[in-house]
């Protein structure tokens, strides 16, 4: 040991650096406190080690994942189709024997087809007034309803984080001008100008789009996403500018600018990582909150088009039918709660495991 | 502070003020972007008919004109005819249906706010207890459930298959089921408002120095404790009389309530687009005020609160 000490040379009485001599070499002991017991682990690491914890959001994501696979492949292997009235062949009369179907009963052509020994795929839940497959409609509902609640959130999420980040970045005018403009549209009753904007937009589009591929989607469904990408995105624009804000008042913001980080690292190593939770959990949260709003617009008659099914119009569709066939309605209803509530519960989870704040 | 409140007060009384402006303008150009013209009749009319008609309710003029004119007329309360209900005015019908809708939406909301605050109290008081999980289970299961689902839940199971109800919302006793489903929502929700605030409250020193001076557990519970957690309730109550409001447009159809929402519903089915641009506006003004009224009255509470 003094060896080492020994063989360091000696220092310059002149010179201003220090003495070499007087540092004192690093017991094992102390060298052994400066290892790295295990790998430091990223934000998104750590985060979905928190979440695979939580026992309720891991039950909620298996859910909506189950229900997310079925209703993006069972249709495809699905021996009925969602519009297909099974009563009707071209070229004969309507065999109303197809309508009304409880769960497991056929058709009398499909009985004929049984007794010759065929094999015919059940109907699980039966059919509804029209002679449409009921399982294979509400499947397909759902998927339409995931759908909508997916992509109504993207936009939501798209035009709010563009838009308060803009305002939370330049800060001063162009800030105080862009939220005079959310505080506005956020005090108009959402709600009532969705009802208001989607049944004046179902008469004004369906001439526009005839024709084009936006036909095939149906009026109701674009004036949805119109309808949100006007009026949802303001509490999303609310949320990232506040967090643009208080992120650039940082002091670790302020550290990292202090030791010479250039802005670009500063926006990727400080701002996005805290930025990026607060998104992926409102979105999270935004998907059942479209969902819910699909299906009440569905409900009113103003949501998806005839044929096409989403769960609030099976809802709606099935109440004229309540007094025989109740199951038709609390099928569609238990699968929406399921959605939104597996939904809610996997957005607590993520927004508890991602939240720095709340990190014990 | 006083100087500051009212100047909150006014700044606020403004952009509800424009709101409301906005919500009748939005409504107006949209009714003159239907095609047609508000005056389509399902039976042919002659060019001279449809002439005389238009110059009757003033639609030749410029359409600033007939903006202003519209807009003079919302502010004496006049809407127009309706379409569907022929001879009737627009804020007849408003003021016929709002008499039944504003009984079922304060019944609903007293029941929300009374039941949600004491479900919200025992949750909290019980904190991690049978009674705290009962209630959370329920409150998170009711959050997740549309007004319409649990409406036509309990119509199938309290009027079809348990006939305990009538399904005919025009009686006294069939307004039990709509008022449960329209309150259900707003009830969870501040349940879940009041058990978080309170658990927050009844950690703080103050709870702990009463108690330690021997206040009675019901007087710390009710007067220091609850009197606190309200707050975050009362910026809910805004909110809580919107959802209310559109969600008794669903409830009244399903249960046959003679409300505004029904006559909402059965317009947007019909087209009758003066009763839906009608209907719009009125509810709207009603939600404003209220939000207004609930924010005002949560920064009067809440002496803490900034007014920047």
């Amino acid at each position: 040991m003094n060896k080492d000490i020994d063989a360091m040379p000696s220092k310059n009485p002149l010179s201003l650096q220090l003495d070499l001599k007087s540092f004192e070499k690093a017991t094992d002991e102390e060298k052994f406190m400066q290892q790295r017991m295990r790998e430091s682990t990223t934000f998104f690491k750590d985060g979905m080690r928190r979440l695979a914890k939580n026992k309720i959001a891991m039950i909620c994501l298996i859910i909506i994942s189950v229900i997310v696979l079925i209703a993006a492949f069972v249709p495809m292997i699905y021996p009925y189709n969602y519009s297909d009235q099974l009563g009707i062949t071209p070229g004969q009369s309507v065999d109303s024997s197809y309508n009304n179907l409880k769960p497991f009963e056929y058709g009398e052509t499909e009985l004929e087809r049984i007794a010759a020994g065929e094999k015919v795929f059940p109907h699980i839940f039966g059919t509804d007034s029209a002679g449409r497959d009921y399982a294979i409609r509400v499947i397909y509902g759902t998927r339409v309803s995931l759908l909508v609640g997916f992509f109504a959130s993207l936009i939501v999420l798209v035009i709010g984080a563009v838009y308060g980040s803009v305002s939370g970045f330049y800060g001063g005018k162009v800030d105080l001008v862009m939220m005079r403009i959310v505080d506005i549209i956020y005090s108009l009753p959402d709600l009532l100008m969705i009802i208001l904007l989607s049944s004046i937009l179902n008469v004004t589009l369906a001439p526009k789009i005839e024709g084009t591929g936006l036909a095939k989607l149906g009026t109701g469904m674009i004036s949805i996403f119109i309808v949100f990408a006007l009026l949802y995105w303001v509490s999303m624009a609310r949320l990232v500018r506040g967090q643009i804000l208080s992120i650039k008042q940082q002091d670790y913001v302020l550290a990292a600018r202090s030791i010479g980080a250039k802005s670009s690292h500063i926006i990727k190593r400080h701002m996005l990582p805290n930025c990026i939770s607060v998104l992926i959990i409102s979105t999270a949260l935004q998907i059942p909150s479209a969902i819910f709003t699909e299906s009440y617009l569905s409900f009113l008659g103003l949501g998806v088009d005839m044929p096409m099914p989403s769960l609030g119009s099976l809802a709606s569709d099935a109440l004229d039918g309540i007094y025989s066939y109740g199951y038709r309605l609390i099928i569609p209803a238990v699968t929406i709660c399921l959605i939104v509530l597996s939904l809610n519960l996997l957005g607590d989870g993520l927004r508890d495991a991602f939240d720095p704040k709340l990190k014990k | 502070m006083d100087s500051k409140l009212a100047l909150y007060i006014v700044k606020r009384l403004l952009l509800a003020l424009f709101t409301v402006f906005l919500v009748i303008t939005i409504t107006f150009f949209a009714m003159k972007a239907i095609p047609g013209g508000p005056f389509l009749s399902e039976k042919a009319t002659t060019p001279a008919v449809t002439a005389a008609l238009e110059a009757k309710y003033g639609l030749d003029k410029p359409v600033m004109e007939q903006y202003v004119t519209y807009l003079k007329g919302v502010l004496e309360f006049d809407f127009g005819p309706s379409i569907k209900n022929r001879g009737r005015e627009v804020s007849d019908l408003l003021v016929e249906g709002f008499a039944t809708s504003g009984k079922l939406g304060l019944m609903a909301a007293g029941i929300a706010i009374i039941m949600g605050l004491i479900f919200g109290a025992l949750a909290a008081v019980f904190h991690n207890k049978v009674i705290d999980k009962v209630i959370m289970v329920l409150s998170t299961a009711s959050v997740a459930m549309p007004s319409f689902v649990i409406a036509t839940i309990l119509l199938l199971l309290l009027c079809i298959t348990i006939p305990l109800f009538p399904s005919n919302g025009s009686t006294a006793g069939g307004l039990v089921l709509p008022v449960i489903s329209l309150s259900l929502y707003p009830m969870a929700y501040i349940t879940r408002l009041t058990r978080s605030s309170m658990l927050d409250v009844l950690g703080q020193d103050y709870i702990r120095t009463a108690r330690a001076k021997g206040v009675s557990p019901v007087k710390v519970i009710f007067k220091h404790s609850l009197k606190n957690a309200v707050t975050p309730v009362i910026t809910y109550v805004g909110p809580m009389i919107a959802y209310i409001l559109t969600g008794s447009l669903v409830v009244e159809k399903i249960f046959a309530v003679p409300g505004l929402g029904n006559y909402f519903f059965s317009s947007i089915i019909n087209r009758d687009y003066p009763m839906i641009m009608g209907t719009t506006i009125f509810l709207a003004t009603i939600m404003v005020i209220m939000t207004l009224l609930s924010d005002i009255c949560y920064k009067i509470f809440d002496p803490r609160v900034d007014f920047s």
